[in-house]
Parts: structure tokens; sequence; C-alpha cells
């Protein structure tokens, strides 16, 4: 049994571990995101300077905390030193004391409880722009580089980085303050925050640009983030909704795509490669989100309500199409939009028979946000098939064709128009 | 990427001693970490063996066989489910354990799960 020298994945995993902390407490001391973030990496390459001979310490979070909080107290007299006093005290707000170097030493004793939090709030302010918040999110609290992050939303390295860049100048210059909101600001703050991460996972879940039609990776940061905000906010049922409806969603992940990487639509997957672990894992979330629901259930607790009917069902026809519909009904008056109408009136035709879908389509068909949304004409043409009027149905399908912009997804629909045709011969 | 983390068993655990109070509150802030960390899937503590049954195959034979079973060393008394990164991360999260047998040198091992993506690799 040998004890090797520890290597720099061992050192990432550390870093890992506590950065966010590290960081949250160091933001609550010198009220300076960037500046805790540049301390805590400073800290970090010292780790990974002194560690590979020395050994991990025995504690290393300690290591890193005081290690950081020397390089935050060095970089705050170098900045004093660098900035004219006159020059310095324009900067601050009016009537705003600047940190003095002895109650920093004070206050950086590693993150107080509630300090992630406080950060995650933070980092997903409003004044902020949801694919920010994302990025800022992914490298403050889950340790992740910008090289990775630019990665995961397939853009270039310096497009993140000028993202991360401006959005901490935002939070600078409207002086957003390191706190959990409380009272009635915390809902429209909790909101921004639940944005940002379901806009991960989307990216994941459903990519957007790219051959790709899944990036799990993506998928998995939102829900660890998801799991965080529900066990640090137990009793916010949106937080408990959202990360109910990432593990109910995600347990479909492995079904969803056939071995060439095409999707595979949720009635022709194979439920028993569904992930039984997370759609647990998602009942208990949606459990405790309606619990925790004072009135009506927020939008996010009804989608996963809405999939949590799928999960449940053992075979697409054993769906409970009815409940379904209700929910898709209440979604209408908590978050109506155009798509969450059409999912509607695709339940309402597998509850009461495809006219009655198809009626409630055609009053859609007429919005203009709807106009160039290949699913529109994809349901319709199913709709129609299932009515018998295949020709109708295969030009729908055709149409939903040249207006799907995911490759793999065009192809689908190309092979369904094919099938419908295939059909109406042998009938 | 998941890990099963499994705690062996021990004279104690097999005879029923249950842990003290000190170690329950170590083990409860360190779950508490890892749950706040969006790390912990699941868990559990499992009871002795002699509680346990086992199903011996043997051609078309099944035999049952009762516990309570001898080989401490090889038995199992816990396990947990963690989403991590990759196998480092998880080692370091098991660093931060509390000793789950005080005055007894023992060994937590971690055994990454089977992906789907590891099923697709295969010709």
């Amino acid at each position: 049994m040998t004890q090797t020298a520890p290597t720099h994945r061992a050192i990432e995993a550390v870093w890992r571990i506590e950065s966010a902390r590290i960081i949250a407490g160091l933001v609550r001391a010198v009220r300076d995101m960037d500046l805790a973030e540049e301390a805590c990496q400073d800290a970090f390459l010292a780790a990974l300077a002194q560690w590979p001979k020395s050994g991990i310490p025995e504690n290393p979070g300690a290591w890193l905390t005081t290690t950081a909080r020397r390089r935050a107290i060095d970089r705050i007299r170098r900045q004093r030193r660098l900035t004219p006093i006159g020059e310095e005290l324009a900067r601050r707000p009016p009537g705003a004391q600047g940190p003095d170097i002895p109650s920093i030493l004070d206050s950086i004793d590693g993150a107080v409880e509630d300090d992630v939090l406080r950060l995650i709030f933070m980092a997903c302010h409003p004044e902020i722009s949801a694919e920010a918040r994302a990025a800022i999110t992914l490298r403050l609290v889950c340790g992740l580089s910008t090289e990775e992050i630019a990665r995961a939303f397939l853009v270039s390295e310096p497009t993140i980085a000028q993202r991360i860049v401006r959005a901490k100048r935002t939070l600078v210059d409207q002086q957003i303050p390191f706190e959990v909101p409380t009272g009635q600001d915390l809902a429209p703050r909790l909101d921004s925050v639940l944005e940002a991460i379901y806009l991960l996972f989307n990216e994941g879940y459903s990519a957007t640009a790219g051959a790709e039609w899944t990036r799990p990776d993506l998928c998995a940061e939102a829900q660890r983030l998801g799991r965080m905000l529900a066990a640090m906010l137990p009793s916010e049922p949106e937080a408990q909704g959202l990360l109910a409806l990432m593990e109910l969603q995600a347990s479909r992940l492995a079904a969803r795509t056939d071995a060439e990487g095409r999707p595979i639509l949720l009635n022709d997957q194979d439920r028993s490669r569904w992930d039984q672990l997370l759609i647990r894992r998602g009942l208990a979330a949606l459990d405790r989100a309606f619990r925790c629901a004072g009135g009506e259930p927020g939008p996010y607790t009804l989608q996963a309500a809405i999939a949590a009917c799928h999960a449940l069902a053992p075979a697409p026809g054993r769906t409970d199409w009815a409940r379904i519909s209700a929910l898709y009904e209440a979604l209408m008056r908590k978050a109506p939009s155009p798509v969450v109408a059409l999912n509607h009136a695709v339940a309402v035709a597998m509850d009461r028979g495809p006219q009655a879908g198809l009626e409630l389509l055609d009053r859609l068909a007429a919005e203009p946000a709807l106009r160039s949304y290949h699913l529109l004409p994809s349901v319709r043409g199913e709709l129609l098939r299932r009515m018998g009027r295949t020709a109708e149905a295969e030009a729908e399908v055709e149409r939903a064709a040249s207006l799907a912009t995911n490759e793999r997804e065009r192809e689908l629909l190309l092979d369904r128009a094919r099938a419908i045709r295939a059909g109406d011969e042998t009938d | 990427m998941r890990v099963m983390v499994i705690v062996k068993a021990t004279k104690d655990s097999e005879a029923s001693v249950m842990p003290n109070k000190e170690l329950l509150e170590q083990m409860g802030k360190f779950n508490q970490q890892l749950i706040e960390a969006g790390v912990m899937l699941d868990g559990a503590g499992l009871k002795a063996t002699s509680h346990a049954a086992r199903v011996r195959f043997e051609g078309d034979r099944r035999t049952v066989i009762d516990g309570p079973f001898t080989e401490t060393k090889e038995l199992i008394a816990g396990y947990w489910l963690w989403q991590v990164k990759n196998l480092e991360e998880a080692v370091e999260w098991l660093k931060r354990c509390p000793h789950p047998h005080p005055g007894t040198p023992t060994e937590v091992e971690i055994r990454p799960l089977f992906e789907p993506s590891d099923f697709e690799a295969q010709p």
C-alpha cells in the first residue's frame, strides 16, 4: 500500500469541494467578488505548487482559507498603494466605509452558515442576464474553469470570460448586496436563481445548437445546484419543484437517444432504462414541493407533477392524461405561453380524442410566437394521422421537418413523414 | 459519475452495537455537508447479518442460507451513493468522513457505478 503524491486532479477535487465556501467567506469579508475570486485562485495556485511535494494537508479547507485570506490582504494593500486616496474615496459609494485590514482579518474565518447561499443569490441577481448568471454560478459555486464553462456552452473561452467580467462589473456598479433576500424580495430573486439553473439544465438536456442532442455533464451540474438549493431552502416550494423537475427529466436521459445519438420520443422510449433512483428522488422532491406550497403550486412544481405522471406510467397507454390536462390548465393560469398551450392541446387529445385536441390547436395557429415553431405542425400532423387524414398529416409533418433547427430532430420528422406515407400505402 | 461508497462491517456492527451519540452527530453533520453540496444521492446503514439471508445458486438448485455470516471483513455495514465529477472528488469527500468505527482500523471502499455510456461504448 503506497501513499502517492497528490495528483493535479486530486487538488482540483479539493478545489471543487472547498472553493465555493472560501470565495463566499471572502466576499462576506471584502465585499468584492472579483478580489475574493482572485485571492482564492491564488491560494489554489499555491496549493498546486506546494501539495505535490508536501502532500494534501490534514485540513485542506483551512489551509486554502488561510492562504486565500493572506492573498486577499496582500491584494488590498497593493491596491491601496497604487490608488491615490482621493480616487479611492471617489469610487466608494457616498457614506460607505472601505473595509480596513484588521476588520478583514477578523471576519475571514471561513464561511459562515448560508454564505454559499448568499453567493448564489448574488451571482444570480436579476440585474444580469440569465446566461451570465449561469456562467458565473458555474464558476464560483461549482468551481468550473472558464474553459470548462465555454466547452459546456459551446462558445469560445473569451466570450465566456467577457460575459463573467461584465456581469461582475454590473454587480459592483449596482452595489448588489451579499445577502439572502427576505420577505417580498425573496420570490423574485429566487425566480432569478431558478431560471439560471434551469437554463443550464436545458442547455444540457436539449442542446440548442450542435450535433449532440444532450450534454449530460451540464445536466449533472444543474442538478447538483438544484440539490444544493433545495437543501439550503427546504421550505421554498419552487426550489423543491425545480429539483423535482430536473431529477424526473434527467431520469430519462439514457433512454432519450439511440446508439447513434438520434432522439427517441417519450412514447417509444424503453422505460426499463429510466433511472429509478432519480425518479424516486424526483417524486420525493415533488412531495416536499406540494407539502410546502401554500396555495396553488408554482410553474416548476406543476411541470414536475406532469413529468411525474409520465414517470409513474408503466406503459405509454397507461398514462394519466386527464391529470396531465388538468396540470397543464393550472400551468396556463400560472405561466401562460403558446408552448404550454400546445402541450395542453396534446394532453387533451390523448385524454378526449384527436378532434378535441385539434380544435385547441387550430385556435393556437394564429399565435405569432408559434408561426415557425416546428412542434405545432408536428403535433397537428400526428392528430390528423390518428383521425385517418393521412395526406394532410404527411404534409404537416413535412412542414414540421422544414422548420426544425436541430439536425437530428429534422431527420426524425422526415422519417415520420415517410412512415405515414408507407402506412397510407398499406391501408 | 456515480460512486457507491461502501463501509465494511466490524465485530461491533455485526454484534448490533449501535454507534455512540457522538459518532451519530458527526455522521449527521457529514451527511448534511454532502446534501448541501449536492453530492448525496442515497445512503443507508445496514442491519447486522444476523438479520440477513443468502440464496446460493448451484446449477439448477437454489439453497437459502440464513445469517449471521462469519467473514466479517467481507461484509458491508452501510453504503452511500454519491454524484461526483470523478474518483478524486469522491476520495476527497471520503477523507472528510468521520471514522466510521472509532478504535478499529477500517477501510471504506469507493466503487464507480456503470453509466449508460459504458454500455454504449461496446461494439
